[in-house]
């Protein structure tokens, strides 16, 4: 990604993420999370992985933020932020992540990680010619890549239901519980007689 | 035009993690407290990417990461409509989100 279109989304993204900390309306905080999940999502398709992307604007700004801003309203929050943070506390949460960023400040200056290489048409065309032999020729994942251009999508399915497949039902049974989970926890107890 | 490197990445995420952290000390509001646990994940996905981009596997970018991220943010969405449905059972017990009033388990 090219250095001023990185700095435009890591700015919004920061921003988005002092906005949830400094907002004192619960609503507000969720909206700015909602700018810092679009700006993380664009830094996703910067990194080339546009499938995690997606996946970041659909799950978290799509599903769990419309959650979020539900309780929030079915509770009706707005009244129960007029207490103050004590001194110590606003202290202890500035200086501990501070003292965090400052390590990784020491940590990068005296590290060279380098920079990527670039995926380029001519690099995704002798990328095809290294895949492994298990995919057919005729697939899409080979006919993207002849063409120069990043079948992402389909890379991932691939790793996903051949190498990954037992995590992938494992997650399959805890979505499982989890739904079970919330409808019993959501249930109004009664007391026995 | 010259690409942002690794490391810049890195400190972004970094930084977006610290910014969770505090969040989670500073607030009072469970719910928030739990938003900025979501953006510490979220810092931590941008770590994983960002490396799976930086280690090539023969020419393409190593998908292990990225599966990693999947599986976060499957957790993740998971982990949210359970904590939700905690934060209103105990708003139904209690009447309150404040942590400072939520104090029954302090020995």
């Amino acid at each position: 990604m090219p250095t001023p279109l990185f700095y435009l989304f890591a700015v919004i993204m920061l921003a988005g993420g002092i906005g949830i900390v400094a907002m004192r309306n619960p609503v507000a905080s969720a909206f700015s999370m909602i700018v810092s999940f679009i700006g993380l999502a664009a830094l996703f398709v910067g990194l080339n992985a546009y499938f995690v992307g997606i996946l970041q604007i659909l799950v978290y700004t799509g599903a769990v933020m419309v959650l979020f801003l539900f309780i929030i309203m079915l509770l009706d929050l707005k009244k129960e932020e007029d207490r103050e943070t004590k001194t110590p506390t606003l202290l202890a949460g500035i200086i501990i992540p501070l003292l965090l960023v400052l390590q990784l400040v020491a940590v990068f200056q005296t590290s060279d990680l380098g920079d990527f290489k670039p995926i380029t048409k001519d690099s995704l065309i002798a990328a095809e010619a290294q895949l492994p032999n298990d995919i057919p020729a005729d697939s899409q994942i080979r006919k993207e890549l002849k063409q120069g251009s990043l079948p992402d999508v389909n890379l991932i399915g691939q790793k996903l239901f051949t190498e990954y497949n037992f995590p992938l039902q494992v997650i399959g049974i805890l979505l499982l519980v989890a739904t079970v989970g919330c409808v019993s926890l959501s249930k109004k107890l009664i007391p026995k007689a | 035009m010259p690409t942002a490197s690794l490391t810049e990445y890195l400190f972004i995420s970094g930084i977006l993690f610290s910014i969770g952290l505090a969040g989670v000390i500073i607030r009072r509001n469970i719910i928030v407290i739990f938003m900025c646990l979501e953006l510490m994940l979220a810092a931590a996905s941008l770590t994983l990417v960002a490396f799976s981009r930086a280690n090539e596997v023969k020419g393409l970018p190593d998908y292990d990461g990225q599966m990693f991220v999947f599986f976060v943010i499957t957790v993740a969405a998971a982990e949210v409509a359970v904590g939700l449905a905690i934060i209103v059972a105990l708003y139904r017990a209690r009447q309150t989100v404040n942590t400072k009033d939520l104090t029954s388990l302090q020995g």
